[in-house]
């Protein structure tokens, strides 16, 4: 059953205020998410007034400066700064994205960054995403072919390649799953949009010969079929991909090979 | 047991706390709502009609209801509901068929669905209380 309010040790409190030096005259408010398991108290919002004039013009720019120059316990993840590892997803001005391609100046008023929504919290704005991880193990992320491996490449027509646009350029940061209320409610038995357009990836693949397997495995009332056309993964998505899309695909695979 | 080793009570990250609200997940949960208000409201026409089987004087008795502020809202929010419900049905049909997932498709939709049901709501209201 769905539980729409937060448990008593999630609960979160007001934080600390790091004010800017005095004088600075551009300042950007950033409330950031914290929690530490070290202290046994429950989450706060910390404060954090960032002087913008001598700040780079990403989110992660920001959180990068607040952790060299102002609390270095700051914690969160981040590598490539450039929206291909997925590593700094999180939740900034209430929809869930990368810290690293999101600008400062499209957000009026105060930042405010929490972690990636409805997850356990490892520290700070780190989600733990080990149930995520074993639902894309699930799937079984590889190609699976029936056929000798032969001495070259497995040719594609560019149309058999072009179905895969939209698909391969997922790079898993769960932004989209995350942002599932079908996934908060049901995130241990439904896999949620991130998985599904893997498993998708691999089902319209031209060199995939495991449909059927792959469709047996999903034919399952929460695995695909939590799916209830929201779209909240679609609107997200910092790639620009199309999780709803590529779940209705699976869907119809499931109606047509059954008439 | 030493504290790095010690079992963490993890707390849940926010989630409808703080996510801001989509057109997507607004309208989706508004068809939940409109669903469970058409059943609720089938037994308030269910209740309707065994009125009007009793007798004259309990059809009256429930007539004067309906007719006053609050019946009006009861009945006026209940064939909206009908309306948005038939509509974003439609709606999803179409996703069914695999038509519409492009976002400003879904956008353009979910708001035409919004505006034929407000305004079938209120043609169809004002030509029932015409034919009264």
């Amino acid at each position: 059953m769905a539980e729409f309010a937060l448990p008593a040790n999630s609960k979160i409190g007001v934080g600390e205020t790091y004010k800017a030096a005095a004088g600075t005259k551009n300042i950007k408010t950033f409330k950031v998410y914290r929690w530490t398991p070290d202290d046994g108290k429950n989450p706060s919002v910390d404060t954090y007034e960032v002087d913008m004039d001598t700040c780079g013009p990403m989110v992660l720019d920001a959180l990068i400066k607040i952790k060299n120059e102002i609390d270095s316990s700051l914690t969160f993840r981040r590598s490539c700064r450039e929206g291909v590892c997925g590593s700094c997803a999180m939740n900034i001005d209430g929809t869930n994205t990368l810290a690293c391609t999101k600008f400062i100046s499209e957000m009026k008023g105060d930042i405010k960054i929490y972690p990636l929504p409805h997850m356990p919290v490892v520290r700070d704005l780190v989600p733990d995403l080990n149930v995520p991880y074993a639902q894309l193990a699930s799937i079984e992320p590889w190609m699976k072919s029936s056929t000798q491996p032969p001495t070259r490449e497995r040719l594609q027509s560019p149309e058999e390649r072009a179905k895969l646009d939209g698909l391969w350029e997922c790079i898993l940061c769960f932004c989209c799953t995350t942002s599932c209320p079908s996934y908060w409610w049901s995130g241990e038995r439904y896999l949620g949009p991130a998985v599904l357009l893997q498993a998708y990836r691999w089902i319209a693949d031209s060199r995939d010969d495991a449909i059927g397997e792959r469709l047996d495995q999903l034919e399952d009332p929460f695995r695909l079929y939590r799916c209830h056309t929201i779209m909240n993964c679609t609107k997200t998505c910092p790639k620009g991909l199309n999780p709803a899309k590529a779940i209705a695909e699976i869907k119809k695979m499931m109606v047509e090979r059954t008439i | 047991m030493s504290v790095a080793n010690r079992p963490v009570h993890r707390p849940l990250s926010p989630h409808l706390q703080i996510y801001k609200p989509q057109l997507t997940s607004t309208l989706s949960i508004l068809h939940r709502a409109t669903g469970i208000a058409l059943s609720v409201g089938a037994l308030y026409l269910a209740t309707w009609v065994i009125y009007a089987a009793a007798s004259p004087k309990a059809y009256a008795l429930f007539q004067s209801f309906n007719m006053s502020i609050a019946g009006r809202i009861v009945l006026g929010g209940w064939l909206f509901c009908a309306f948005y419900h038939l509509c974003n049905g439609i709606r999803h049909l179409f996703w069914d068929a695999g038509y519409g997932f492009e976002l400003k498709d879904a956008y353009r939709s979910g708001w035409i669905v919004v505006a034929v049901s407000l305004i079938a709501t209120v043609v169809s209201w004002v030509v029932g209380l015409r034919l009264v």
